[in-house]
């Protein structure tokens, strides 16, 4: 039998069932709201919301119509039977318009839920920004619930854990410094086997790029930096990678609301970035490093675009092909299709540039529908995924739509050029049985180009 | 009686109802910009004009942007809703000849079977959109008393407006609530969610802006 005898067809999937009435146990949540009491509540509620709004709150709440119409673009409302409470409005209505109502006079248990609705049900994707006919920008709200619920401490614990990993060592998953050298040395290593004389070029000052990559890769998946080692060898880029801290571009506290952790830690990369004086940052496959470099973090340091042109990953494949740096060997014979992540899709116009990418190195490209700008979320970027396994249930229920995008297109290769999306499109691979294959474009750029 | 309200709500309620509107309005912008100068500077550093323009036309252009396209009944109701709301009041002949005989102005008029079949329009798109409210859940979960009011006073000038029109018995009192109902609601527009006439052009440039300008990415 070709299939597992366990598949559930997906028509059958249960999506009644809302996931807030899941039994979620989150030891961070929990002391968290052990230690409101009302006044602090309403005194934080006060405070964030007068200090750090303004304009754009006002008017997103004032002239939104409730005409529900960015519900439709929610994957957690598609994939929860249309259950209203996940539309986007709908979780506004359950945090914000509450919390002004009532001027901040909330229970420690509204809190919690007001938690769980902006750290698990949301991932800040801004799908619903364009389904919204007046520009409302449903994320921002959102964040603005996190940045409250981070100053009452009521936040998911393993997301937490992952910022004082930030703030202690300036990287996301307390990868130590003898660590990350060894780490480098050792894929250098094994890369010499391959390409002799390749080298990872540690510290070098002056180079043209200094690649930055997210903290997991050291972490679990260094063949990552081995195979981007290879392609900037192959390429002839004059490159270099930080020895020392500041080599992570990644930023969880950007989705806890920890904003001054973000705020250190971006300042952190782009100083490093400065301290070997190269001309421009490259980064990894990663969109919600991209997002924080080059829309949040930079902003809420004052710049209003980055202080040193930052190229993802993508953008960077795209101007090796383009310039004959990278040729292709043998296109990759399978079909594949392209999952369009939300941060540098919607975040920075790079679907065309995937396009490219992809077309160059594949054989087959099967597009999924929706796509591009409007394709759905993968479920797991936003810190989502970040908040651990307590909710990766939340996780699967609340995007059982994407699997039905994804199995439609009949492709076993899928191409996710972004971390988050990436871990999260395995485990939705896994729990629908789909039996995907998920690759970085690295994965296939090795595999296909001429060395 | 009638006379001496009808003399009150055309002279100085109007005055009332029409100052009020603007001076509404003024104070919405006002205190809209006061706070993006004192706490949002950057937003203005972000506004695009192209991508303005960009995003308000594809939302003002029917079936111009995705979310229209998958609701077309919805898209149809709209976009006939907010033009008969706009351009019967101004255009039609009857309120034309009022503003001769007080300013000695007047303007271009709707053909008096269009004008009828537009006022009409007006309330039947508030009971698609009460219908609306009550049967999607998504939208009646998010709507509240105020909402189904408020297409009540939308609905209210135009129903007796029209009645005045085809002067049905009793039209004369009706007439005072035409005239009444129709300031209520101008007075009060700026200060409901009706105030979207005039910030929607704000809050749309801006996501245009931001979409285009600094995401590359449509917002339509
Ligand atoms: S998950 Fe995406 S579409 Fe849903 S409310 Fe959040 S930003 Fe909007
Ligand atoms: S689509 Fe926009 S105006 Fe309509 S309910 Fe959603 S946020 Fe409000």
């Amino acid at each position: 039998m070709a299939e597992p005898a366990e598949k559930t067809p997906l028509e059958s999937i249960p999506l009644a069932e809302p996931a807030t009435a899941l039994p979620v146990a989150d030891a961070g949540i929990e002391a968290g709201v052990q230690a409101l009491t009302p006044r602090t509540i309403a005194d934080t509620v006060r405070r964030v919301l007068g200090a750090e709004t303004g304009a754009r709150l006002k008017a997103y709440l004032s002239t939104c119509t409730h005409c529900g119409l960015c519900a439709q673009a929610c994957h957690f409302y598609l994939s929860n039977a249309h259950d209203p409470s996940y539309a986007p409005i709908g979780k506004i209505k359950h945090t914000l318009w509450e919390l002004l109502k009532r001027k901040g006079q909330v229970s420690p248990e509204f809190i919690r839920q007001a938690s769980l609705i902006a750290y698990t049900q949301c991932n800040m994707c801004r799908r619903c920004a364009i389904y919204c006919p007046l520009g409302i920008d449903v994320a921002y709200m959102i964040s603005v619930v996190r940045r409250i619920c981070r100053a009452l401490g009521v936040t998911p614990l393993y997301l937490q854990d992952t910022v004082n990993s930030h703030s202690a060592t300036h990287n996301q998953m307390w990868v130590k410094a003898d660590e990350w050298v060894d780490t480098l040395q050792w894929q250098e290593e094994d890369a010499r086997d391959e390409i002799p004389e390749l080298r990872i070029p540690l510290e070098k000052e002056g180079a043209d790029i200094m690649y930055s990559i997210i903290a997991p890769e050291p972490k679990f998946q260094a063949g990552l930096i081995y195979k981007a080692a290879v392609i900037m060898h192959v390429a002839g880029v004059d490159w270099t990678m930080p020895a020392r801290p500041g080599w992570d571009n990644s930023d969880m506290a950007m989705y806890s609301g920890d904003y001054d952790i973000m705020g250190r830690i971006k300042r952190f990369h782009f100083d490093t970035a400065a301290r070997l004086r190269v001309k421009k940052i490259v980064m990894g496959e990663c969109g919600h490093a991209f997002r924080s470099v080059y829309d949040t973090g930079n902003r809420w340091l004052g710049w209003r675009m980055p202080p040193i042109e930052t190229q993802h990953a993508i953008d960077f494949y795209y101007d090796l092909l383009t310039s004959g740096r990278i040729k292709v060997a043998r296109k990759y014979e399978e079909p594949v299709t392209l999952h369009d992540p939300c941060n540098i899709v919607r975040g920075y116009g790079l679907h065309e540039k995937a396009r490219y990418v992809v077309n160059a190195l594949c054989e087959h490209f099967v597009e999924m529908t929706p796509n591009r700008e409007y394709n759905y979320c993968c479920g797991a970027g936003g810190g989502v995924i970040n908040c651990g396994p307590p909710y990766k249930q939340t996780r699967m229920r609340g995007n059982s739509v994407k699997a039905r995008q994804l199995e439609a297109t009949g492709v076993k290769v899928l191409i996710a050029p972004c971390h988050n999306c990436h871990s999260g499109l395995e485990d939705i691979s896994q729990h629908y049985h789909l039996g995907l294959e998920v690759k970085f474009l690295a994965d296939i750029m090795y595999e296909v180009m001429e060395k | 009686m009638i006379h001496t309200l009808y003399k009150l709500l055309s002279g100085p309620m109007m005055w009332l109802a029409v100052i009020l509107f603007c001076a509404g309005t003024l104070y919405r912008l006002w205190t809209i910009f006061r706070l993006v100068r004192r706490k949002e500077k950057f937003i203005c550093s972000y506004l695009s004009l192209r991508y303005s323009l960009r995003s308000l036309v594809h939302w003002l252009t029917p079936f111009a942007s995705l979310n229209m396209r998958l609701n077309p009944v919805m898209t149809v109701v709209s976009f006939a809703f907010h033009i008969c709301l706009l351009f019967v009041p101004l255009f039609l002949l009857a309120h034309i000849v009022l503003w001769e005989q007080a300013w000695g102005i007047h303007w271009w008029a709707l053909p008096d079977l269009v004008a009828d079949i537009m006022s009409l329009v007006v309330p039947a798109a508030c009971i698609y959109f009460a219908i609306r409210r009550i049967r999607k859940p998504e939208v009646r979960y998010v709507t509240g008393v105020g909402d189904y009011l408020l297409l009540g006073l939308i609905a209210l000038p135009f129903v007796t407006g029209f009645y005045c029109r085809m002067q049905w018995p009793g039209y004369g009192p009706v007439m005072l609530v035409h005239m009444f109902s129709g300031q209520v609601l101008l007075a009060t527009l700026p200060f409901t969610r009706l105030s979207h006439m005039v910030l929607m052009w704000f809050t749309r440039s801006y996501m245009g802006s931001e979409f285009g300008a600094v995401r590359h990415a449509r917002d339509y």
